[in-house]
C-alpha cells in the first residue's frame, strides 16, 4: 500500500467526517456528531500517516524530500491543516456544528488532489529551484495560514446563516454558536491566519532572494499574496481600530479566502511570466 | 490672533487628521487590493510591440499613458504607497502620545474604583483574616505578574498585579517595520543593480546588461566561467545546473566557487546567481588529416584561430570560425566549422566542415581530405547579477513584522486586582481583571486565577 491510495481513502473518511457532522446537525444526533470527531481523528491520523509514508517513499526512490513540492502534495498538507486547525476549536469550543462547515473543504482538497486527472500524484524528483530548505519552511507557513483562512472563511458563513436569527428560533440554528461567539473565532482565525501568511510572504521573499537575487519582483503570484494580506489587513484593521463586527467582518473573510484561493489556484491561469510548479 | 492664522491652524489640523484617520487605512488598504490585481492581468514590462498586436494601437496608448504595463513602478502606485506610508506614521505618532504616558511610568496607577465597576468579578469568602491571607496573596500575585504591589483601599487593601505594559507597543512595530520595508523598495530602486551576463565556457567578461534598460554596466572585476555542467533525472526534468565561476580583478584570480540554483557567489557586495543556460558554437576541434598521395592519416586537435602544420609537407590549416547554417555552392549545408588550408606552395583553400557530413572534404580531391573526427560542445552560463544594498534594511522589517505580529494579536497588557476585605474575622474576596486586548481570554484568567487563590492554603 503507498501513500497515495491511503490519501485516497482518507479522503473518504474526510467525505465520511463532513456528512456525519452535517447528520448530526440537521437531525440533532450528538452521537452521530461524536461518530463525525472519531472519523476527522482517523483522517487526521490517516492524512498525517500518508505525509511521512510519502517522505519514507521519496527517500527510497533516491529522490528523498519534503511532501511539499507539488500541486498534490501542497493539497494533501492544505487539507490536513485545516482538520487540526478545526478539531483545535472543535476542542476548544465544544461544538460540532463548525465541523459540517469545515470538514468539508478538507473533503474537497483531497477530493481534488486524488481524483483530478490533471493533478500528478507520482513523487517527482525536484528540479533545481525547488532545492532550498527555504521550500519547507514557505509551503509550511503558508498553509497552516491557509488553513486557519478556511475555518475562518466556514465560520464567517455560519455568521451570515446565523445573524439572521441570533436567538435561533429556528431549530437548525438552535444549537449554532452565539454570533459573538462565531465573530470572535472568526477574529482569533484570521490573527492567526495573518501572522503566518505574512511569514509564509517573508520566507518566500528570502528563498526568491537566495534563488533569484531578488526578495520582491511583482510576479503574479506574489503579488495575489500580496492583495489577500492587504484583505486581511483590512479586516483587522476595520475590526481593532474602527469597531467593525459580524457581518462586514464575515464578508471580509470571505473575500479573503477568495484571495486566498485564487493565489493558490488562480494565478496559473493569468498570462505572462512563470509560474512555480507549485500550483 | 488673526483669522486667517486661525484657519491655517484648522486645516493644518484637518490635513493631520486627515491622514490620521483609519478610514483613510481602510480606504488605502482596499485601493492597493483591487490596483494590484490589475498588473497580474496585464502581463509586465513586455515589448511594446507585443502590447500593440494584443491591445490595438488606441488602446495601447491609452495603458501606457496609465503607467499599467509597469504598473508597480508607476507615479500613481508609488503614490497610493507614500500615502499608506504617511498614514501609518502619522497615526502611530497620534496614538503613541497616548500609550507613552501608559507604558513609560515608573509607578503603575491602580484605581480601584475601576476594577470594582467592572462587570464581571469573581468574589469568594476566606475563613482566614485579611491579615493573614495579605502574605500570601502577594506572594502568589508577584509570583504571576512582573509588577505587583499592596495597597490600602477604604475597605480593606488590595494586591495589585500588573504585566505586558510594553506589549501595548506591539502595533507600533509592525507599523514601523512596513514603514522600513518601504523604506527597503525605494532604497533598491534607486541603488539595486539587476543585470543579466551570458558567458561562454572558458572565457571571461566584465559588462552585464541591466534588466530594465538594457544598459551596459561594467563591473570593477571580471566573472570567468571556467566550466558549465547540466545532469538531469531519468525522467528528462533537470536535476543541477553548476558553473565554476572564478572572479579576475586584473586578470589575476582572486575568488572561485561553484554556483548551482539556490546557491549564489557572493562578491563585493554583488551576488551572481545561476539562472539559465545554452549552447555555444564549438572552439575546440578533433581533425582527420588524409594524405591523398600515403593515405596516412593524422588526428591533430584544432582550437579557433589557431595554425594546425600538417605532416609530410601537406601544409598548414587554420580554423576560422563555426557558422550556424553554412553554404557550401549555394546550397545550405547546414552546421559547419571553415577553416582555411594553405599548401605548401602557398595557395589557400576555404574548407568547410559540416556536422551533418564528417567526410565532405573529400570530395574536393585536394592533395589533404580533412574530416571532422569530433568536437566538444561548448555550453554559456546565464547569470544573473544583482546587487540590492537594502537586503538588510528588508531583513531587519521582515523580523520586525513577525515578532510585532506575534505581539499584537497575542500578548497583552494585563491588570489584576484582588481585593480582600474584613468580613468579622474572616474575608471576603473580589478578584477582578482587564487587558487591552482579548478581554474574554483575560476574563477566564480571572475565573481561573480565583479558583487558585481560594484553594491557597
Amino acid at each position: 500500500m503507498n501513500s497515495s491510495s491511503i490519501l485516497s481513502a482518507i479522503t473518504f473518511v474526510y467525505g465520511l467526517a463532513g456528512f456525519l457532522y452535517i447528520f448530526a446537525w440537521v437531525f440533532k444526533k450528538p452521537g452521530v456528531g461524536r461518530a463525525g470527531t472519531g472519523a476527522a481523528i482517523i483522517g487526521l491520523a490517516g492524512n498525517t500517516a500518508g505525509i511521512i509514508l510519502r517522505w519514507v517513499e521519496s527517500y527510497k526512490l533516491g529522490i528523498g524530500h519534503a511532501p511539499l513540492s507539488n500541486l498534490y502534495e501542497s493539497l494533501i498538507f492544505f487539507a490536513w491543516t485545516m482538520v487540526l486547525i478545526y478539531l483545535f476549536i472543535e476542542r476548544k469550543y465544544a461544538n460540532r456544528i463548525i465541523g459540517a462547515f469545515t470538514t468539508p473543504l478538507a473533503f474537497l482538497a483531497l477530493a481534488y488532489a486524488s481524483l483530478s486527472p490533471n493533478i500528478d500524484d507520482r513523487i517527482q524528483p525536484l528540479i533545481p529551484a525547488l532545492k532550498s530548505n527555504w521550500l519547507i519552511a514557505h509551503v509550511i507557513t503558508c498553509f497552516v495560514g491557509y488553513g486557519a483562512f478556511a475555518v475562518a472563511f466556514g465560520i464567517s458563513f455560519m455568521y451570515l446563516i446565523k445573524h439572521r436569527d441570533p436567538e435561533g428560533k429556528s431549530t437548525l440554528l438552535s444549537r449554532f454558536p452565539r454570533v459573538n461567539v462565531l465573530d470572535e473565532l472568526n477574529h482569533q482565525l484570521v490573527m492567526f491566519g495573518f501572522l503566518f501568511l505574512s511569514a509564509g510572504i517573508i520566507t518566500g521573499a528570502v528563498w526568491a532572494n537566495s534563488a533569484w537575487g531578488r526578495y520582491w519582483g511583482w510576479d503574479p503570484k506574489e503579488t495575489w499574496s500580496l492583495i489577500t494580506w492587504f484583505i486581511y489587513a483590512t479586516l483587522l484593521h476595520a475590526r481593532m481600530m474602527r469597531g467593525w463586527h459580524g457581518k462586514r467582518i464575515a464578508y471580509l473573510s470571505i473575500a479573503g479566502f477568495a484571495a486566498v484561493l485564487f493565489t493558490y489556484f488562480g494565478v496559473n491561469y493569468l498570462p505572462g511570466l512563470h509560474s512555480y510548479q507549485m500550483g | 490672533m488673526s483669522t486667517k492664522e486661525i484657519s491655517a491652524d484648522a486645516s493644518h489640523f484637518r490635513l493631520w487628521e486627515f491622514f490620521a484617520s483609519i478610514r483613510l487605512t481602510i480606504v488605502l488598504l482596499l485601493t492597493l487590493a483591487a490596483t494590484s490585481i490589475v498588473g497580474t492581468l496585464i502581463p509586465q514590462n513586455e515589448d511594446p510591440a507585443a502590447y500593440v498586436q494584443t491591445f490595438g494601437p488606441a488602446l495601447y496608448r491609452l495603458l501606457s499613458t496609465l503607467g499599467l504595463f509597469d504598473m508597480y513602478h508607476s507615479g500613481w502606485f508609488r503614490f497610493l504607497l507614500f500615502l499608506l506610508a504617511s498614514n501609518i506614521v502619522v497615526c502611530s505618532i497620534d496614538r503613541l502620545k497616548a500609550i507613552w504616558q501608559i507604558v513609560f511610568v515608573k509607578i503603575p496607577a491602580f484605581k480601584i474604583a475601576r476594577f470594582r465597576r467592572l462587570p464581571q468579578k469573581e468574589e469568594f469568602h476566606d475563613d482566614r483574616s485579611p491579615a493573614q491571607l495579605q502574605d500570601l496573596y502577594a506572594a502568589f500575585i508577584a509570583r504571576r505578574f512582573r509588577y505587583s504591589r499592596v495597597e490600602e483601599t477604604d475597605e480593606g487593601f488590595a494586591v495589585f498585579g500588573e504585566k505586558g505594559r510594553l506589549t501595548r507597543l506591539g502595533v507600533y512595530v509592525v507599523h514601523l517595520s512596513v514603514v522600513v520595508l518601504l523604506f527597503g523598495g525605494l532604497v533598491s530602486s534607486f541603488f539595486g543593480i539587476e543585470g543579466f551576463v551570458n558567458i561562454p565556457e572558458g572565457e571571461a567578461v566584465q559588462d552585464i546588461r541591466l534588466r530594465n534598460t538594457n544598459d551596459t554596466l561594467r563591473l570593477d572585476f571580471a566573472i570567468r566561467c571556467d566550466d558549465f555542467s547540466v545532469s538531469f533525472y531519468d525522467s528528462g526534468a533537470p536535476k543541477e545546473f553548476r558553473s565554476k565561476l572564478t572572479i579576475l580583478k586584473e586578470g589575476q584570480p582572486i575568488f572561485q566557487k561553484d554556483i548551482i540554483v539556490n546557491d549564489p557567489l557572493r562578491y563585493a557586495g554583488i551576488n551572481i546567481f545561476q539562472s539559465s543556460y545554452g549552447e555555444v558554437p564549438p572552439n575546440e576541434v578533433k581533425l582527420e588529416f588524409t594524405s591523398q598521395a600515403t593515405g596516412k592519416v593524422y588526428s591533430k586537435q584544432a582550437f579557433i584561430g589557431q595554425e594546425v602544420v600538417i605532416p609530410d609537407n601537406l601544409g598548414t590549416f587554420v580554423l576560422k570560425n563555426f557558422e550556424r547554417s553554412a553554404s557550401f555552392k549555394g546550397h545550405n549545408i547546414g552546421e559547419a566549422f571553415v577553416g582555411v588550408l594553405t599548401s605548401g606552395d602557398g595557395n589557400s583553400t576555404k574548407v568547410t566542415l559540416p556536422l551533418r557530413f564528417p567526410s565532405f572534404d573529400k570530395m574536393r580531391r585536394g592533395r589533404v581530405a580533412i574530416a571532422l573526427a569530433g568536437y566538444t560542445p561548448r555550453y554559456y552560463t546565464g547569470l544573473q547579477v544583482t546587487k540590492d544594498p537594502s537586503v538588510g534594511v528588508v531583513y531587519a522589517g521582515f523580523i520586525m513584522i513577525i515578532l510585532g505580529c506575534y505581539i499584537t494579536f497575542f500578548t497583552s497588557h494585563q491588570q489584576l486586582c484582588v481585593e480582600i476585605i474584613p468580613a468579622g474575622q474572616k474575608s471576603r474576596i473580589m478578584v477582578a481583571g482587564t487587558a487591552n486586548k482579548n478581554k474574554v481570554g483575560m476574563q477566564r484568567k480571572v475565573a481561573q486565577m480565583a479558583e487558585e487563590l481560594a484553594k491557597l492554603g
